[in-house]
């Protein structure tokens, strides 16, 4: 992000070092956003213990198991990808990049049966069902949904940045010399795998 | 092009139609006087409000406005006051035009990032205003959304609470590029210690913007959920917990007091030096101060919730902790009186509003914690004792550190003087109003009357009465302010690039700077105030 600047006379420096602290110092904000939720989990777990044991009991392990496993893969092909980059190979890094996006592809449509199978039992707010729960577990499904959710939603625009670095990489905007941003992407998709590595746990396992 | 304003330096629209090169630019000091501009639209927009306030309780019983249309007015007026004004306000607009300059760099870390914060406060701002216009009504919770009651009133607090979101979304991108800057772009020789004190101020800041934002980002999106599906996250008939957001609410809102006050100390850090011609007393304790403030700034919220139900230790804790920010404050307000010692002072302006700032804090910090006290706070929560003490903090801290940081570098920006004189005389015409407004508060809260009500009792009415001619005298200062200040723009002498004497590096590039800031990076030796 250098200033476009067409009359200065001096050529501007790239700072590396600056991109990737503004993109950690974003992850922080992150980790806050989720954060918040994390603390509500925690307290409306304390206060209705029995009511979130019931509730996780109703979540599918292996299909969260598997969405980690997917997600942990991700994870690495980024990772490999950032370093065919810094190796020259054009070719792999966009291979590598495709199975990341692919994988993360894979993760939604998993979302999206598990979704769609409490949906199609009227397993969501709003539903008569829904309003005979005992409030705790409620309040388990609401945050199951909105963690999971939102979530989601990091996913998305994680994958579309993906999607955006294999063109830049495809256009030599990112190159040998010049990767700070597929890191910084890389970056960003590591923490959609760690926020997922405690939500797994916190919603699926423990009960 | 009219030569009537000012030209030259950044002000070169480089051949582009004039909005355009504005609306574009990733000039840190074009992105600054964009906040500017936009800042004081919204500033007077939330001074109309508070007028009609004021206006409505000049006699006990309904005078002007219904109970209802009150609740939104002071909803409002708090929402834009906090939010669109004191929120962003010395930071995004002192910060961005002085802090590249202060270091000696060519702009911030990114400029591009920088726009599109200030895209991101328009888009909250004009979502925040248009409450008033679309959907039922303006929101008539107050600036602090409580549940359950903001959950379930019909009036457009979803559309309220989604600006704020955006609103935090900007001031988190600010935070980021001033602590990147600050990180990566001091010119050669300044080391952290040698960096101005405002540089430092800004720093904790931004910190605090990166750190504490998202959590109340993330629980208004509660509040906007639990409103669209019906849930009861925070509703305790559906098993949600009240208390639970409050706690959210001010884990954010707490902390979000410091990003307020802090580059406003920041201003007066730099002042006190410059207008007492002497080197600033105990800069590292200044420094250390500013981080201390953050750091304790974190654990005090709550501090709001006293009569909200919470434990006895908690309570004790909270307190203890709260008289504990106390120090650092008041070892910035010792250093700067022990800066002004033995100094050679100058009355101009800026001075005046430190020194008014110095003042009006010192009562704000002083009542501020007669509400940190357990015992004094049970009696005065929810009083307009409460209203007086955080209006002394905020207007008369934050509101007269944002003057005196635009009188101190207004020949900068525009290479133009206003009228000293004249300056000095609105200043005071704006210091006696501020007394007259708020003072009262502080009295009428103690003898017992609640905030937030459009109607009080008979035995309160002389201080609301004192208050509300205080208010026509504070809008009048203002006004006058307002007027010498274009004046200046637009017909005051050329200024130099130092009228002021100044040390630090903004003064010593052109007034107004190049689009460049400087012609070669400068190289700092000595310390930021080391008058002689």
């Amino acid at each position: 992000m250098n200033t476009n600047n067409t009359t200065s006379t001096h050529h501007e420096h790239r700072d590396d070092a600056a991109r990737k602290m503004g993109m950690w110092l974003f992850l922080f904000t992150e980790l806050l956003l989720f954060g918040g939720l994390f603390l509500v989990y925690s307290i409306y777990r304390y206060l209705n213990p029995e009511d979130f044991s019931n509730g996780s009991h109703h979540l599918d392990v292996f299909m969260g198991a598997l969405n980690t496993m997917v997600l942990i893969t991700s994870s690495l092909t980024v990772a490999l990808s950032i370093t065919a980059i810094q190796k020259g190979n054009k070719t792999l890094a966009l291979r590598l990049l495709a199975a990341t996006i692919f994988l993360a592809l894979v993760f939604l449509v998993n979302k999206y049966f598990e979704w769609g199978h409490k949906i199609h039992y009227d397993l969501y707010p709003g539903t008569d069902l829904f309003k005979a729960l005992p409030p705790g577990e409620g309040l388990f499904y609401v945050l199951y949904y909105f963690m999971t959710g939102l979530h989601m939603l990091h996913v998305i625009v994680g994958a579309i940045i993906l999607a955006v670095m294999g063109k830049y990489i495809k256009d030599d905007k990112i190159t040998k010399d010049n990767y700070v941003l597929l890191e910084n992407g890389g970056l960003y998709w590591h923490l959609v795998d760690l926020i997922w590595i405690y939500l797994f746990p916190l919603l699926y396992l423990i009960h | 092009m009219n030569h009537s304003i000012p030209s030259g330096g950044f002000f070169d629209n480089e051949g582009k139609p004039a909005w355009l090169a504005w609306l574009t630019t990733t000039d840190h000091k074009r992105i600054g006087l964009l906040y500017f501009y936009s800042l004081t639209v919204f500033f007077l927009v939330g001074v109309i409000l508070g007028l009609l306030m004021r206006l409505e309780l000049i006699n006990p019983g309904k005078d002007l406005v219904e109970a209802q249309t009150y609740n939104g007015l002071f909803t409002l007026h708090g929402v834009i006051m906090i939010f669109l004004f004191v929120i962003p306000g010395v930071p995004a607009v002192f910060g961005n035009i002085a802090l590249p300059l202060l270091l000696g760099a060519r702009d911030v870390a990114f400029p591009k990032l920088n726009l599109l914060s200030w895209y991101l406060y328009i888009g909250g701002a004009i979502l925040a205003l248009s409450t008033l216009l679309v959907g039922d009504g303006p929101p008539d919770t107050g600036w602090t959304f409580y549940a359950p009651y903001s959950v379930k009133t019909g009036t457009n607090v979803s559309m309220a609470v989604l600006a704020a979101f955006i609103l935090g979304f900007s001031s988190i991108l600010t935070g980021l590029n001033f602590l990147t800057t600050i990180h990566r772009m001091r010119c050669p020789g300044m080391s952290w210690f040698k960096m101005p004190l405002f540089a430092w101020a800004l720093y904790a800041t931004s910190w605090i913007q990166l750190l504490a934002t998202p959590v109340v980002g993330i629980t208004l999106l509660m509040i906007v959920v639990e409103r669209w599906l019906g849930i009861g996250l925070f509703d305790p008939a559906l098993g949600g917990d009240p208390v639970l957001y409050q706690h959210l609410f001010w884990i954010y809102s707490h902390p979000a007091v410091y990003i307020m006050i802090l580059p406003g100390m920041g201003v007066i850090s730099e002042i006190m030096p410059t207008f007492s011609r002497r080197r600033i007393f105990g800069y590292k304790a200044i420094a250390y101060s500013s981080l201390a403030i953050a750091f304790i700034g974190y654990f005090v919220w709550g501090h709001h919730m006293f009569t909200s139900g919470m434990s006895g230790p908690a309570r004790i804790i909270f307190s203890i902790l709260t008289f504990l920010v106390a120090i650092p404050s008041a070892i910035k307000v010792f250093n700067w009186l022990a800066t002004m010692y033995g100094g050679s002072i100058d009355m101009k302006p800026p001075m005046l509003y430190a020194l008014g700032f110095i003042f009006l804090f010192l009562i704000g910090g002083l009542t501020g914690l007669v509400n940190g006290a357990l015992a004094t706070d049970v009696h005065i929560h929810d009083t307009y004792f409460v209203v007086g003490h955080f209006h002394y903090v905020m207007f008369g801290g934050t509101g007269f550190a944002f003057f005196a940081a635009l009188h101190y570098w207004f020949p900068k920006i525009y290479g133009r003087m206003y009228d000293v004189k004249a300056a000095t005389r609105a200043f005071w015409v704006l210091f006696t109003g501020f007394n007259v407004l708020y003072f009262p508060m502080l009295v009428v809260g103690m003898m017992g009357m609640p905030r937030r009500y459009y109607d009080y009792l008979p035995q309160f009415h002389l201080p609301n009465l004192i208050s509300t001619v205080g208010s026509w005298i504070t809008v009048a200062g203002l006004i006058y302010m307002i007027v010498v200040l274009v004046k200046g723009y637009r017909k005051g002498a050329t200024a130099s690039a130092n009228p002021w004497d100044g040390l630090t590096l903004d003064w010593q590039t052109d007034s107004p700077p190049s689009k460049e800031n400087f012609d070669t990076i400068p190289t700092v030796t000595e310390g930021p105030y080391e008058y002689k």
